[in-house]
């Protein structure tokens, strides 16, 4: 495997700076017959609470221009069923970055102890999620709830902490600054815009939740613009993400100033496009005659 | 076994208002694919999303789909013309078993006849109860049908094509025909429901084959999770067949 691409961010070492954003590749495993997931920095697997939760109900997605809502309210096994069944099965076929997302800042710190094992590289903190009302976004639009959370979670594990930030916010360096400031080891954005859609005919709105997050290409612009506004005031690495479906899109977020991007949407129209992307940013670098990715983060001039 | 695969468009053509048959050249995939299963098709750049379609037949290098236009994606598939490469990401599911004793009754409402056309093609021998709205909406399918089952039993909303009514008022009857060994059923939702309560009271395994929208169709996004007497399922990748004892 090349040189090129390698990396290190918060001391996990990174065969590639491309990872796979929460939600929307599983737990890794559903992708093994497209993607070469030990090419991948890693894998954000998808949100982990306490307890098991089943979602939300009616319709869970639905396309837009360019993009998607979706509404699927973090369904999952919960972190019991997550540490005796999934872990074992997915363990040191990639680096594993749990996903979590608690109702209460004590749930951020009993979930990052109980993920302080073998196996897992780093947990984001998902204070973010649009979908749920018990969780998530209460904290990622409070710089102190923020800061709280943070510091729970830091406190009960010896793993990096990444903080996955909220785009539905006035200022995300306020909170970005907040979480840094709480010892975040590293920073995720953008996590999904929220939106809605009505059904003309029934005068509904589409999704069962009524809102729900949009993702995919026509959050790009977005998200790569927060990243920059980030870099400028954040030390902490960051892992860009937001409708990045091409190498090129990658490149942006790293000149943006990501040292690392997730990529989720896009792994749904092609189950192989991280490979893709991979084998794109590559070539990128070779065709600029540079040694690493590392000499194009936060260049943009 | 699922791949992606780029593919040529044979036939794509209106067999009914709105309704079209895809062909597609398709070596690998028609040899892989299973009976009940479906793909993944790519509109185009322009749609983030893949649709979700049935396998009607998988032979001879031809993989053969049905689909109604629905909304924007749908229409946009109805544009594209012979020759043109289609990619598609498959066999996706469980499928229907089609390893078995006895003899099956199919039943299907309006577009949800094709997986159970697929069912019939690997059956080799079965029985078909048919519904749609009207003679257009059927007779397509029993052209379809013909080559690769025993009798065909059809129903019509409005009467113009078999009996007047729906699948339910004719299946006790259809039942009375043969010592049938098991149901598989595909349609919409209430009518399942209503066919899975008549195999219940005449104690026959049935089989319902559901649809729900999906983004991945890889068991990752969990946009198609639903619940059932065995927990939580995904209906793209437990399913889309399900014992209709744990669903209904």
């Amino acid at each position: 495997m090349s040189e090129i691409l390698k990396t290190e961010i918060c001391g996990i070492k990174m065969q590639t700076p491309i990872l796979t954003a929460s939600g929307t590749f599983g737990f890794g495993e559903e992708f093994a017959d497209f993607v070469n997931l030990k090419r991948l920095g890693g894998v954000m697997v998808k949100c982990i609470t306490l307890k098991p939760r089943a979602g939300n109900k009616g319709v869970r997605i639905t396309e837009t221009p360019a993009g998607m809502l979706n509404c699927i309210g973090l369904e999952n096994p919960g972190v019991e069923i997550f540490l005796t069944e999934i872990l074992p099965r997915i363990k040191n076929k990639f680096n594993i970055i749990v996903n979590i997302s608690g109702s209460s800042v004590e749930d951020y710190g009993k979930l990052a102890k109980f993920l302080d094992v073998d196996g897992v590289a780093a947990i984001e903190l998902n204070i973010s999620c649009p979908n749920v009302k018990d969780g998530g976004i209460i904290f990622g639009t409070n710089p102190k709830a923020a800061a709280e959370v943070t510091t729970a979670a830091k406190n009960s594990t010896s793993k990096p902490v990444i903080v996955k930030l909220s785009p539905n916010v006035t200022d995300i360096t306020e909170i970005a600054r907040a979480v840094e400031s709480a010892g975040a080891d590293c920073l995720s954005l953008i996590n999904t815009l929220m939106g809605m859609e009505i059904n003309i005919d029934t005068w509904k709105p589409t999704l069962g939740n009524i809102t729900g997050g949009l993702s995919g290409g026509a959050v790009k612009p977005v998200a790569l613009r927060m990243v920059y506004q980030v870099a400028q005031v954040c030390k902490i690495p960051i892992i860009g993400m937001g409708g990045i479906r091409t190498a090129a899109d990658a490149v942006e977020f790293f000149l943006a100033g990501a040292s690392a991007v997730a990529v989720g949407t896009a792994n749904f129209a092609n189950p192989n496009v991280a490979n893709e992307i991979i084998d794109g940013l590559e070539n990128y670098l070779r065709r600029k005659n540079l040694q690493s990715i590392k000499e194009i983060i936060g260049k943009v001039k | 076994m699922k791949k992606i695969f780029d593919t040529e468009i044979i036939f794509n053509v209106e067999v009914a208002e709105k309704i079209f048959r895809l062909e597609i050249s398709a070596q690998e995939l028609s040899e892989i694919a299973r009976a009940g299963q479906f793909v993944q098709v790519k509109i185009s750049e322009e749609f983030t999303l893949r649709r979700p379609l049935g396998i009607a037949s998988a032979k001879n290098g031809v993989v053969k789909i049905f689909y109604r236009i629905n909304g924007r994606g749908t229409e946009f598939l109805s544009t594209k013309k012979s020759g043109e490469h289609l990619n598609i990401l498959g066999a996706l599911g469980n499928g229907f078993n089609t390893n078995v004793d006895g003899r099956i009754l199919l039943v299907g409402g309006g577009m949800g006849a094709a997986p159970l056309l697929s069912a019939a093609e690997k059956l080799g021998a079965a029985d078909v109860l048919i519904g749609g709205k009207n003679s257009d909406e059927v007779n397509f399918w029993i052209k379809e049908f013909q080559p690769e089952v025993g009798k065909i039993f059809i129903t019509t909303d409005d009467g113009s094509r078999g009996s007047k009514g729906f699948v339910t008022s004719l299946l006790p009857e259809v039942l009375d025909y043969e010592n049938f060994s098991a149901i598989y059923t595909c349609g919409p939702e209430i009518m399942m429901r209503g066919v899975a309560k008549i195999a219940a009271e005449n104690n026959l395994p049935c089989y319902v084959s559901l649809e729900r929208r999906m983004a991945c169709g890889l068991g990752a996004c969990l946009s198609c999770s639903i619940d059932t007497a065995s927990g939580r399922k995904k209906v793209c990748k437990d399913g889309p067949v399900f014992d209709a004892e744990d669903i209904f």
